[in-house]
């Protein structure tokens, strides 16, 4: 905890480089998340969004630049790496649950071996997060029985097992079927009004007019702008924002 | 207005049941059919009856030399009975077999249970039979503490050493295969340049070599008066010939894990150590539970090669054995007898592989 202004902030990310290679994805990025904001980042694909989103939970190293999560800063050192891991909860497009162990055990996993909690209250806390995104019934069964959307409200809840400050979300309702986006979108809709501060990388475009403060369009590793949903949607500044929004919403 | 009347099952026609209709469909089915059941029979029953007739009919179970398998066609399964303590002890000294016998029992007594899936206690008595096993047969069958006779491993042989050598080959030859797959795939440069090397040498060149360089070459490197054991040597030379191998199987099972399984490993925080342990290598090694067992079963049988460095393993045995004149021609079924010894114990290897696999197999169940 360096200052207070560090503290305050529950992700900064100052003129954030990234290379892959030769290729330039991130440019200079900077933003700022205060606790308890719900971003929400669109962007054509390639526009480097997941790239961004993953840096936070050091899942992409950065290249040049500095991000600071829940006042830690990141750098090679594995230890604070873990540190920040365990507080941020993530959500990825093809649920990544880890298919030999029931519903129950992929809830109760991290708290145990992580957080060295007792079998019992993990085992507590998984139910009552299960019960939350409404699948108790199923804490049994092995991920390969459950329907994609029940997948990936497992995974949330895997994520909020951890009690997590902050949520990041992969376009998680990407591979979904159309009827089970709605299941999951209904979780995360609930989670943004408890005030869990939420990165969501999606084009659920209604998802972000509801529970969005902010709402980040990124295009060629940059961010061409933001602003809040309404102004976002009804006024966009940037010819690239508008060329964007015609394609995704006039449909 | 019809009404709908449940008609009665009927039996079926008899050309379609029993062992009749299995017949007419499996074997008779069309003339050419016909023909081809008809001469694959033939066949079977012209090789089947001399052999059975050699190894059972005319065969001779009782006897202590070769007068009592004069006159008979069959084979002399008096010579096998006669000579079943060698083959299965080796030298070891006649009134220390008890010794052996515990071992074996404990061997029985802790894979057994593996079998069954109902059988409780089978995590203490997994750990049982890969740690404290071991440590006692080493104890028990070398002897020389807690007042027992000293034999020198010179004496061990038969089954018992095949075992042995087969036990601590692929208790060993595992983890450290886990290991050295791991490093392989490491991003640290001078672990996966070490365990490429590692790998590549041991893979590179023969079993027999690496026996020979154990045994002949390897003393005359180490200094005067620091001579360790011949069959520990061997065993160290088959421990990391096999790992080597066991290392390549663990590895493919490795890389077809999705990347995403280790992203979500990391972003709740687990470890490197512990996102392999309890997600990473449980479901690679359960994907290469056939490539392991094969490893087994190859190592299993490549300890027979361990005769060219003078260590007498049961087939060893049994050829000494069969060259004693006291016999005369028993070569076949010398042969024959350690042929079945290893194929009981690599086909129950087997068997359990295929257990496990079903066993293991209800998580991905869709």
């Amino acid at each position: 905890m360096d200052n207070a202004t560090t503290n305050e902030l529950a992700v900064q990310l100052a003129d954030v480089n990234k290379w892959y290679g030769e290729f330039h994805v991130l440019k200079d990025i900077n933003l700022d998340v205060t606790p308890g904001e719900r971003i929400v980042i669109c962007g054509p694909s390639g526009s480097g969004k997941s790239t961004m989103i993953r840096c936070i939970n050091r899942l992409e190293e950065h290249q040049k630049g500095k991000i600071i999560v829940n006042g830690i800063e990141l750098t090679e050192d594995l230890k604070r790496i873990d540190e920040v891991r365990r507080e941020v909860g993530m959500c990825f497009q093809h649920f990544n649950l880890f298919p030999h162990l029931t519903v129950l055990e992929n809830c109760t996993l991290a708290p145990i071996w992580v957080r060295k909690m007792p079998k019992k209250e993990a085992d507590e806390i998984a139910m009552h997060y299960l019960e939350r995104v409404k699948i108790p019934e199923q804490a049994d069964k092995f991920p390969g029985q459950l329907s994609g959307g029940q997948q990936q409200r497992v995974a949330i809840a895997r994520s909020l097992c951890m009690s997590p400050k902050i949520m990041l979300f992969d376009e998680p309702t990407s591979a979904l079927d159309p009827e089970m986006i709605k299941e999951v979108l209904d979780v995360m809709v609930e989670l943004a009004e408890e005030g869990m501060t939420m990165l969501c990388v999606t084009h659920e475009m209604g998802f972000a007019k509801l529970v969005a403060n902010r709402v980040i369009f990124m295009d060629a590793g940059q961010i061409v702008e933001e602003n809040e949903p309404h102004e976002f949607f009804d006024n966009p500044q940037n010819d690239r924002t508008k060329l964007f929004l015609s394609q995704i919403l006039n449909h | 207005m019809k009404n709908f009347t449940l008609l009665p099952d009927m039996p079926a026609p008899i050309v379609a049941r029993g062992i009749v209709g299995w017949f007419r469909k499996n074997l008779f089915s069309t003339p050419w059919n016909s023909v081809l059941s008809v001469i694959v029979i033939y066949v079977l029953y012209s090789l089947l009856v001399p052999v059975l007739d050699w190894a059972i009919f005319s065969a001779v179970f009782t006897g202590a030399d070769k007068s009592a398998c004069e006159g008979t066609d069959g084979a002399c399964w008096a010579f096998i009975g006669n000579r079943l303590d060698i083959f299965i002890y080796g030298s070891y000294p006649a009134e220390e077999y008890w010794r052996l016998k515990i071992c074996f029992a404990l061997l029985l007594l802790s894979f057994g249970p593996q079998f069954f899936d109902k059988f409780p206690y089978k995590m203490p008595v997994g750990v049982f039979s890969l740690t404290a096993f071991p440590v006692i047969c080493y104890f028990l069958i070398s002897g020389g503490s807690f007042g027992l006779v000293d034999v020198e491993p010179e004496r061990w042989g038969g089954m018992a050493l095949t075992l042995m050598l087969a036990y601590v080959g692929i208790v060993a030859a595992l983890p450290i295969g886990v290991v050295l797959a791991l490093g392989r795939r490491s991003e640290m440069p001078v672990i996966r340049t070490f365990c490429i090397g590692f790998i590549e040498m041991w893979r590179g060149v023969p079993l027999i070599s690496v026996l020979f360089m154990s045994s002949v070459m390897l003393p005359l490197f180490l200094p005067d008066g620091m001579n360790f054991d011949k069959l520990l040597r061997a065993l160290i030379g088959i421990t990391m010939f096999q790992s080597a191998y066991m290392a390549e199987v663990i590895r493919g099972g490795l890389q077809a894990i999705p990347r995403g399984q280790y992203e979500a490993a990391k972003a709740l925080g687990l470890s490197y150590w512990k996102s392999m342990g309890l997600i990473i290598l449980p479901q690679a090694l359960k994907l290469v539970i056939p490539g392991i067992v094969n490893t087994f079963i190859a190592l299993f049988k490549d300890t027979t090669l361990v005769l060219i460095i003078g260590l007498l393993d049961i087939l060893a045995t049994v050829q000494a054995a069969i060259t004693d004149p006291a016999w005369g021609a028993v070569g076949t079924e010398g042969y024959v007898f350690a042929a079945a010894c290893f194929w009981v114990f690599c086909f129950s290897m087997s068997r359990y592989s295929q257990h496990l696999e079903q066993k293991l197999h209800r998580g991905h169940k869709r």
